[in-house]
């Protein structure tokens, strides 16, 4: 069980001098599949390596054999050119080696400090803990408050929790997978300052992203992951966005395609000032809310995480009603009163943001989710009899429409990788040829494919007449699908501006607060800029 | 003469609760580490037959009361082996051995139905134990109760005070990130099952050895699942096990003495007066001003499978 090589055993470096870290000829299997195939990578001291690849190519995989989680089937980790043996993440952490988990590896009923203390050493776990933690937090500017339990931090919160005490054990390989999926911009700037200074204090760091542009600030060396095997490396910074993403998918990227003049048809989603308060501690409340959308048209909500995304989506959909039914209005009709089947009968369908757990339950199988948001509009029951077969088609036809890779006929949802669930959830809805479609972050931690894949659907189901509300913290995304687009800040809405007016830097100076740029917010209900508004005469 | 009635009440309370407070504790332990073993009572009962058999073939009160406790941890090393190691499903598990535990215990014990022992002997310290008033009480007790007492104040330390008791209590929180932390959860859980069942054990075995020193079939009389709510009421804290099982002794005495007493109510109410009382209090404690978190074991009763 000890870290150190059974025998001195040496190994050449590929090129250049000795990699602090170097894995070669990596193969891991899991029965039939091969996750690895060979894969050959060197980490220097002072670099940022970036490990790039799409869902599924074997990221995770190599950095869990990396960090002693799993065994390779083939093929040696070396450190500074020694074969090393890695059974366990205790044996990785005694040559230097530290992780910071994409999904948090917290307790959430511990506190920061107990949640640190489980993997110091013992002579480094005592009760000096706390200092070391504050000092440490205090040295990079990764404040943290020992005593609280994790359940109550944010997920900037937690992931410095994930990095302090990865440096704590004062590590010399730092790897971080998809370090800001789920930080703010705010909290990511925060970590690439931290990140630098890792680097420039002689450390090495694997970052592991799909956020292209991210890696091209960062790194100079990136290794290309395509299907378990090393299809290239090349300098990110030398690269663009588009060619990085064409080395991970194999073929170019497709371009989404946008939409021409497409002339606005009658309103169909309507919010007519909707204030709600704020259902629980941490939640925002919503103030004011004027928003419309017309038929063929798709209006970008903006917003850093935690201003009303969550709450508003809610009010949309039915899970929180609105106080009055005229505040909400799908196709002239007050729905505000009705719950979410009800709604769906009107013809609107939703995409919510977490695709496991509120999109889709990744316990049950496919079919059985296609069930969950279609059994209310779709013909899928009989006599109160579920018609599984029926479901099963309907599945079908998502994963076929949306090109769903998947393992078995009818598998779990949760088996799914992360951005083949979104587009079998996306499917599901569009499928349904919704005339409201609302989705909040359609393309959250989805790989560059798949995103392209689920921006044209949506823009698609706009061309055919469907009125659609994407929320989303990508304003590259925003520019790229939305028609207009208004800003959530704590609660408000901002007055929607026609995409082609307007610039990132205006919209990011609305996200952080600012009303300069904004058109003139007066008491008036806001009307939309480039819809017509027809207010229904039966409204009421 | 009163302090010594009080005296004498309240050393009945004690032993009333001693056997809840070793299956409780045991149990607890069981539960931090994230896994639900519902075969308490099946356990208990079996440590009771097997202390009895063992301290009767021996004539050894302490061989059995390890007798008592080596019955209780083979069974739940059964538990463990099918939940822990083989990821069975822990409620099911669970009933059945209980189920499984009461049949074995009347095959054990089939021979000795009807035979009685000397108690265990108590504590008797000249001048300490002769004190008016609290000597019985606090110096007159047998091994058990004050095992008993120990273990509670052993456990709060395990868990709140030392390296090994934080894991144990971050495996039962998250097992998918404890294992990717590269901590044994299959290896703290098993021996946490082991030492729950150990305890489970003594408790039946302090039942047959000390409390009522025979041996009759089903005599736990449902004290295995007494401990397992007082281990959910007391919020998986020890010595809200130990006070929990002290409110349930005394409402147990009490209401017999009301009986006895001849109150006018029915005596099936009566008797339903110690898990009333007991439930109440329990909740009331545990309602705290929480704001988010999980009081249990967050992830309590889920079967874990490793990837490797």
């Amino acid at each position: 069980m000890d870290a150190a090589p059974a025998s001195p055993a040496k190994i050449s470096p590929k090129e250049g001098p000795t990699p602090l870290f170097g894995a070669y000829g990596i193969v891991k299997r899991f029965g039939s599949f091969t996750a690895n195939d060979g894969v050959d990578l060197e980490i220097r001291a002072g670099e940022i390596h970036a490990l790039l690849g799409e869902n599924g190519a074997g990221k995770s995989t190599l950095m869990k054999i990396l960090y002693g989680l799993l065994e390779p089937t083939e093929g040696v980790v070396t450190h500074k050119g020694d074969i090393v043996q890695l059974p366990n993440p205790e044996a990785a952490r005694r040559l230097g080696i530290g992780m910071v988990f994409q999904h948090f590896s917290l307790c959430e009923n511990l506190t920061v400090a107990e949640n640190i203390a489980l993997v110091m050493p013992k002579e480094l776990a005592g009760k000096a803990l706390a200092d070391r933690i504050a000092k440490l937090g205090n040295d990079y500017g990764l404040h943290l408050d020992p005593s609280r339990p994790v359940w109550s931090l944010s997920a900037g919160e937690r992931q410095r929790i994930e990095i302090v005490r990865c440096l704590l054990q004062d590590p010399s390989l730092v790897i971080l997978d998809e370090p800001t999926s789920v930080l703010t911009p705010g909290e990511a700037e925060m970590l690439f300052t931290v990140l630098e200074r890792l680097r420039e204090e002689g450390r090495a760091l694997l970052y592991i992203s799909h956020r292209l542009d991210e890696v091209r600030r960062l790194c100079v060396r990136a290794t290309i992951l395509r299907g378990g095997k090393v299809v290239g490396a090349c300098n990110p910074r030398e690269e663009t966005a588009r060619s990085l993403a064409a080395m991970m998918v194999g073929t170019a990227v497709r371009d989404v395609t946008p939409r021409q003049g497409v002339a606005p048809g009658k309103e169909r989603l309507h919010l007519e000032r909707l204030t709600l308060p704020a259902p629980g501690l941490h939640a925002t409340s919503l103030r004011d809310v004027t928003l419309s959308v017309a038929g063929g048209e798709i209006l970008g909500i903006a917003g850093i995480a935690g201003n009303g995304q969550a709450e508003l989506f809610a009010a949309l959909s039915g899970e929180t009603r609105a106080p009055s039914p005229d505040a909400v209005r799908i196709d002239g009709k007050p729905v505000g009163g009705l719950r979410i089947n009800a709604r769906r009968r009107l013809g609107a369908s939703f995409v919510p943001e977490e695709r496991n757990g509120h999109a889709a339950a990744p316990l049950m199988s496919l079919s059985e989710n296609a069930l969950l948001s279609r059994y209310a509009t779709a013909p899928l029951t009989q006599f109160g009899l579920l018609k599984l077969g029926s479901a099963r088609d309907l599945a079908k036809r998502v994963i076929d429409a949306f090109d769903v890779r998947k393992a078995g006929p009818d598998p779990a949802a949760g088996t799914l990788s992360g951005g083949n669930l979104q587009k079998f959830v996306v499917g599901r809805e569009i499928l349904a040829e919704p005339g409201v479609l609302v989705i909040n972050q359609p393309t959250w931690g989805v790989d560059a494919a798949a995103a392209a894949h689920i921006r044209q659907a949506v823009i698609d189901l706009a061309a055919r007449g469907a009125a659609i509300l994407v929320i989303s913290q990508d304003l590259d995304e925003l520019f790229e699908i939305a028609g207009s687009i208004s800003v959530l800040h704590d609660g408000t809405l901002s007055p929607a501006i026609p995409t082609a007016e307007t610039s990132r830097e205006a919209v990011g100076l609305l996200m952080g607060g600012s009303s300069d740029h904004a058109a003139p917010v007066g008491d008036l209900p806001l009307v939309h800029e480039t819809a017509p508004v027809p207010v229904p005469a039966h409204a009421h | 003469m009163t302090l010594d009635i009080v005296q004498m009440v309240l050393a009945t309370v004690l032993a009333a609760a001693t056997p809840l407070i070793l299956a409780g504790i045991g149990e607890l332990v069981v539960e931090r580490s994230g896994v639900l073993n519902l075969g308490v009572e099946g356990m208990m009962i079996f440590g009771a037959a097997a202390g009895f058999a063992v301290a009767m073939q021996t004539d050894s009160t302490l061989l059995g009361a390890l007798g008592g406790a080596a019955g209780g941890l083979l069974l739940s090393a059964l538990f463990g082996i099918l939940t822990v190691g083989l990821a069975a499903n822990q409620v099911a598990s669970g009933l059945s051995l209980t189920i499984l535990g009461l049949g074995l215990s009347g095959l054990v014990g089939a021979s000795y139905v009807g035979v009685k022992r000397d108690p265990a002997p108590h504590l008797q310290i000249p001048g300490l134990t002769d004190l008016p008033g609290v000597g019985k009480l606090l110096f007159g007790q047998d091994a058990f109760v004050y095992l008993a007492a120990g273990l509670v104040a052993a456990v709060w330390w395990f868990l709140w005070h030392t390296r090994k008791g934080l894991t144990l209590r971050a495996i039962g929180d998250d097992h998918v990130a404890t294992h990717a932390l590269g901590l044994h959860v299959r290896k703290v859980r098993f021996l946490s099952v082991l030492f729950g069942g150990a305890c489970a054990g003594l408790g039946g075995a302090y039942l047959s050895l000390a409390y009522t020193p025979f041996w009759s079939p089903g005599m736990t009389a449902g004290r295995g699942w007494i401990a397992l709510a007082l281990v959910v009421f007391a919020s998986w804290k020890p010595l809200r096990v130990a006070a929990g099982a002290l409110l349930f002794g005394g409402a147990t005495v009490l209401q017999l003495h009301a009986q006895a007493a001849g109150l006018g109510l029915p005596g099936q109410l009566l008797s339903a007066v110690p898990y009333l009382a007991t439930i109440l209090a329990l909740v009331l404690l545990s309602l705290g001003q929480r704001q988010g978190g999980s009081l249990a074991p967050a992830a309590l009763g889920r079967v874990f499978t490793p990837s490797r």
